[in-house]
Parts: structure tokens; sequence; C-alpha cells
């Protein structure tokens, strides 16, 4: 009678199974995709520009131009001092007269409180570079982040993300994201 | 040729884990299927920014991309190494842009419409002359949600 043959031990084949079956779950993550949110103003409906009067202490000009140079206010400025700058004039603790002034408004869970009317406007040219305008958009992200944190922390002793919905919303009429993008001029020639 | 098995005393038999390794091969080809993202092939290279204060974009079936960058290796003898505009799967130009968002919306169901958000995929070389061009063409399509794709900083 021939000599039976062995049975192969199959029982390892399902951990080397398991095995990869974790290598793949671990590696081929869906790609979450994440950016800056941001909405577009609409299209005015006639052609006409609508001039909207808005006083020069309202108003931070940021303006980059086609070799990714800062002007911020009318005064040159390096990219991570943005930041500061912005708080500055969204925040005006101290009600300076040259920084935005107040409006005075009911807002739920902090009664009566200044908002700010200042608006940053954001000008770019042709030729910048999108990192740049990118690195720009991000400073001024991180300005409004940080001021909603800080008065999220100081009232509700929570950071602003784990807020609940409504509570942001107070937040928001806080410190409204005020962006103002106005239309890029060229004039360092053609992109 | 039958062989008859010589079985020795009353042990308990092992359970049979032979077929253990075709499940987790079926769940490891299920995984492997699903996970692969349906992805446009990329025309234009793209290399994303960084920034820190990204928020995750949700809702991905509500999502339409845009892709500007230089055109791709084996495109650039056609297309030169300018920036350009990938609309699904080809090269397109600014005027193009309008058609393809309301093909987008017109894919999506009546309720979600106005949830519809424009992914910018736009390389960091870019100039932002073609990024304003894209930005007032979609302004004028009324597709005003817009996410500036960015790799989030370490």
């Amino acid at each position: 009678m021939a000599r039976k043959t062995p049975e192969i031990n199959g029982s390892s084949l399902a951990d080397i199974a398991f095995l990869l079956l974790i290598f793949f779950l671990v590696t081929t993550t869906m790609n979450v995709d994440t950016g800056l949110a941001r909405m577009l103003p609409p299209m005015p409906e006639d052609n006409t520009d609508v001039e909207q009067d808005v006083k020069q202490r309202n108003i931070l000009t940021v303006l980059v131009n086609k070799s990714d140079r800062l002007l911020v206010g009318g005064m040159p400025m390096e990219v991570d001092m943005l930041k500061e700058k912005a708080k500055e004039f969204i925040a005006n603790p101290n009600d300076d007269p040259n920084l935005p002034e107040k409006q005075f408004t009911e807002v739920e869970y902090f009664g009566t409180v200044g908002i700010s009317r200042g608006v940053i406007s954001l000008q770019n040219d042709r030729g910048t570079s999108y990192r740049m305008y990118m690195l720009v958009q991000n400073e001024l992200m991180a300005a409004y982040n940080e001021l909603r944190n800080e008065l999220a922390r100081t009232k509700f002793g929570k950071d602003y993300d784990d807020l609940p919905e409504s509570e942001q919303k107070a937040i928001q009429k806080i410190y409204p994201l005020r962006i103002s993008e106005a239309e890029p001029k060229s004039i360092g020639g053609r992109n | 040729m039958a062989v008859l098995k010589k079985k020795g005393g009353g042990e308990t038999p092992a359970i049979n884990t032979a077929s253990l390794p075709d499940i987790v091969f079926m769940l490891l080809f299920f995984f492997m299927v699903s996970t692969t993202m349906r992805e446009t092939e990329m025309m234009v290279s793209v290399r994303l920014p960084e920034a820190t204060e990204v928020v995750k974009l949700e809702k991905k079936s509500l999502v339409s991309y845009i892709f500007i960058g230089p055109p791709a290796r084996q495109y650039q003898g056609l297309f030169g190494t300018d920036s350009r505009i990938q609309l699904n799967d080809s090269f397109k130009t600014l005027v193009d842009i309008r058609d393809f968002i309301s093909a987008e919306r017109e894919a999506l169901s009546e309720a979600d419409r106005a949830f519809l958000t424009t992914s910018l995929k736009v390389d960091e070389q870019t100039r932002m002359g073609i990024v304003s061009d894209v930005k007032q063409e979609l302004r004028k399509a009324s597709a005003l949600k817009i996410n500036y794709s960015a790799r989030r900083a370490e």
C-alpha cells in the first residue's frame, strides 16, 4: 500500500489572509478631502458695480503682488505677521478709533455685544502664485478661528469645535467671516 | 481506490477550518474593490498647497471637482506646460465650466442641488489669473459653494 501523503496544514492560511486583509484596511484609507471652504459672492444682477460705502477704518486691505509680497493696510508685511494683524483688526479690543467701529446687537447667550464692522479686503494680482494666495487665506481663516476659539473658551469653557450648533452660531454672529475679494488686477503683465 | 482511514479513539474531531481562508479572502477582495476610489484619470499634475485651517469635505456625492495645473508629462508635447483646466476626463477651457456645472447639477436630485460644492484642486505653482477666471465662471454659473483643496499641514 502506498504511503499516505500527509495533508498540508491549512490552518495558517487564514492567518495569512487576515494579515493581508488588515494590511489593505490600513493602507487604503479613503483619502479624505480637506480644504478651505468658502462662499463666492453672487454675481450682481446688472453689470453696474455696487459701490458700497464702507468707511476707511472698517477696511483692512491685503494686497498680494505678482512676486508674492504682501501689503497690509499700506504697510509691507511678512505672511506670518498677518494673523496677529488680522486678529487685532477684527477684534479691536481697545476701541481704537483707527480700527473698525462696532455695532451693538443682541446675541443669544451673550446679550448686547459690539460686533465689529470690519471687512478684510483681499486683492491679488493675476501673477500671484496659488500657494501664496492659500497661505494668506489660511492666515486670515486662522485669525477668525483663533478669535472664535478664545471667545468659546472664555464663555463656554470649551473649544469652538466642541460647542453645540446654536452656540457656534452665536459666536459666528459675533465674529462673522468677512473677507471680500476684489477682482484681480493685472499689474505685472499677463499671467 | 478507496483508502480507508483508521481513526483511533473517541476524540472530538477538530473543526474543519479549511474554508476560513476563503471567507477571509472574500472579505479581502471586497475591501480591495470597494476602497479603491473611482478616480478620474489625472491629466494635470496637481500638488496641493498646505494649510492648517482645513476642514473635511463632507458628502462626496455633492462635490464636483475642477483640476487646474500643468499638464502631465505625456500631454506636455501637445498642451505645453502652462496650467490648464481639467474637467472630468479631458482638458477644457473656461467656457466649458458653465456646462460642466449645469451637468453636475442635473445629476443631483432636486433637493441636493443647492448644496453642490465645487472643489478646486489647484497646483500650488499655478498663477492666480486662471484661478480667478474659474471663480468668475463659477459665480456666473451660481455655483457659489467652493472649497480650496489643501493638504493638512503637519
